[in-house]
């Protein structure tokens, strides 16, 4: 390859085709660069407005009787936290049962198929996910899951108050069903790519599988299900439609579960067209999505930085 | 417990409980699917009708109606899109595998890390973009949001197939003299193709699926489009807007909809996985 490219750099003529490649691929780093100015120059209003005091902020006031708004970031951050946390709960588990289910026990027939439906359920728009979960999750947590963890947990500050099933759990359990396909598939690959000799090395002595899977597998593959889990919980504070339509969004910082609440994205899809000709209520939103840009940002590197450094090949198909 | 059960019997219950533990995760993982496919098949048939395909929607809380200016706009800004991101996507892509290096390796990674940036976040940034200069909400600045989106998918996808293409190949194109550019365009590209083909066709269907890029751009809207600068409905805007709604009738047409979205997102994932999948047997 080297050889071919230094062959072609010796050529005279100007080279027009990788003028075009090289604009084509320039406009991917142009994009990002354009979204970080543009969210970063709609936030300025707020950004001098109430500036350090827009993340400690528990207010959310946007249009007093008179007076300032009185914008702070706190309702939301922490409902994103919450709601995150609820989900990585639920999703690390499973995700990783599926991931270990599909590279480890699935026999070889039914593991392209297993793959496909998990495929399937990272194919499902968010928005249907929303819909579903108003009208399947949200009863079925309401009458079912929310009263039995009231008569449990009683004395848990966490499980109390009404119950309608539009809450911070219930939005926590669908982020965890819609990142559950994304963490396993980033942790399939990582699993997958594991050298053979290390499960041949440590059946030879006489493991079972789960003993190979403990002792051999799963620390060596240790490092990339870290960076799946960063880049899931990535996903899971970004996703906006479905946490919209079953959170209840209320800003509001409580501890019980089951109190409707809100996230930063779910925030801004709900006010954002209800701005009007507030500009710093407006700038207040783009301070929100520069928050959850920088949040998201950070993650993806993270994870895909440690994900490029590992010592054996992932191939990263499919996890785009 | 010691006492009980031997070192033997105790890893061989080991064995079977992590065997029986990971199989469940797989199942419990699928109940959503089955839940999302049976609740949207039953409620969305019961949607369908002559009218539905050809009238368009009616106000919040009106009757009848159907979603024909919502699958217009769908279908107009994920084209939009494409016009966009496949362009760019398979050029950028195809300068990562060309010409790999400093340069290459960073724009890899910036359009890895914008795949995961919040659609929403694509949303407010073509709102600043494109909607405040304009002045006005329109199904050119929905397209040109989920545009955005396809670039970074597409140059990855078209980046990883044009990797597979064994580089006897393109050396040899290159010794016959042929020029880089037409050893791209007739060689690596079509050997490379259904690789290609199957990366725009998950993220067409991944645009489809899209709400949040098109909140604050196409914005939605009752009537069919006259032009590109007029607000949009999307089929997806759609379901958001009648599906949080009070409405009975508003209900019934959101999951009719969400069916409709569902065949054409998750068609086309099936039908590009399995034809991909097919060639790879093929090639074996």
């Amino acid at each position: 390859m080297s050889s071919v490219i230094r062959a072609s750099k010796g050529a005279r003529r100007p080279d027009f085709f990788r003028a075009i490649l090289v604009i084509a691929a320039i406009a991917i780093p142009i994009i990002a660069a354009l979204m970080i100015y543009e969210i970063a120059n709609g936030s300025t209003g707020s950004i001098q407005f109430f500036g350090f005091k827009f993340l400690i902020g528990t207010d959310w006031n946007p249009n007093p009787p008179e007076g300032q708004p009185s914008l702070g970031a706190l309702p939301s951050v922490y409902g994103s936290i919450v709601t995150t946390t609820i989900a990585l709960l639920f999703a690390v588990p499973v995700s990783l049962g599926v991931a270990v289910f599909q590279s480890e026990i699935s026999p070889g027939r039914l593991r392209p198929p297993s793959i496909f439906l998990v495929e399937m359920l990272a194919a499902v728009p968010s928005v249907v996910y929303g819909l579903w979960g108003l009208a399947v999750l949200v009863p079925f947590m309401r009458d079912f899951v929310d009263p039995q963890l009231k008569s449990t947990f009683a004395y848990l500050p966490f499980f109390k108050g009404p119950t309608n099933g539009l809450g911070m759990l219930t939005a926590g359990v669908i982020l965890a069903i819609m990142i559950i396909p994304y963490g396993s598939s980033v942790m399939r690959e990582v699993i997958t790519a594991v050298p053979r000799s290390q499960r041949e090395a440590c059946i030879a002595l006489g493991a079972t599988d789960w003993e190979t899977v403990k002792t051999a597998v799963l620390p060596f593959a240790r490092t990339g299900i870290v960076a799946a889990i960063i880049l899931a919980l990535g996903r899971a504070i970004g996703e906006t439609m479905a946490v919209t339509m079953v959170i209840g969004n209320v800003a509001r910082i409580s501890p019980s579960l089951f109190l409707p609440a809100e996230t930063i994205p779910s925030v801004i899809a709900n006010e954002f067209t209800e701005v009007a000709d507030n500009g710093i209520y407006l700038s207040a939103l783009f301070e929100l999505g520069l928050i959850l840009f920088a949040i998201t940002l950070f993650m993806n590197l993270v994870g895909r930085v440690i994900i490029s450094k590992l010592t054996f090949r992932v191939s990263g198909e499919g996890i785009a | 417990m010691k006492e009980l059960l031997s070192f033997e019997a105790r890893r061989r219950f080991g064995n079977h409980l992590y065997l029986v533990l990971a199989t469940a995760c797989f199942l419990v993982a699928l109940v959503p699917l089955i839940s999302i496919l049976y609740q949207t098949i039953l409620l969305g048939a019961a949607a369908i009708n002559i009218g539905f395909f050809s009238q368009v929607t009616p106000p919040i809380g009106g009757s009848g109606g159907g979603i024909l200016n919502a699958l217009e706009g769908s279908l107009i800004m994920v084209g939009l899109a494409c016009s966009v991101g496949i362009p760019i996507g398979v050029l950028g892509g195809a300068y990562l595998s060309e010409y790999p290096g400093r340069i290459s390796y960073y724009v890899r990674l910036i359009s890895e890390v914008l795949t995961g940036v919040p659609s929403i976040v694509t949303g407010i940034f073509v709102y600043e973009l494109i909607v405040v200069t304009q002045h006005r909400f329109s199904a050119f600045s929905g397209g040109v949001a989920l545009g955005f989106m396809m670039i970074p998918i597409v140059a990855i996808s078209t980046n990883e197939s044009l990797k597979l293409v064994s580089s006897s190949i393109r050396e040899g194109g290159l010794a016959l003299g042929i020029s880089r550019a037409k050893t791209l365009l007739y060689i690596l590209l079509s050997s490379a193709r259904s690789g290609v083909i199957t990366g725009i066709a998950l993220a067409v269907a991944r645009v489809m699926g899209e709400t949040a890029p098109l909140l604050f751009t196409a914005l939605g809207s009752q009537f069919m489009m006259t032009s590109l600068n007029d607000p949009a409905a999307s089929l997806t805007l759609l379901i958001f807007d009648f599906g949080t709604s009070a409405y009975d009738n508003a209900h019934v047409l959101a999951w009719g909809a969400a069916l409709v979205l569902l065949l054409i997102v998750l068609g086309l994932n099936i039908v590009v996985r399995a034809a991909s999948r097919l060639k790879v047997k093929g090639n074996e």
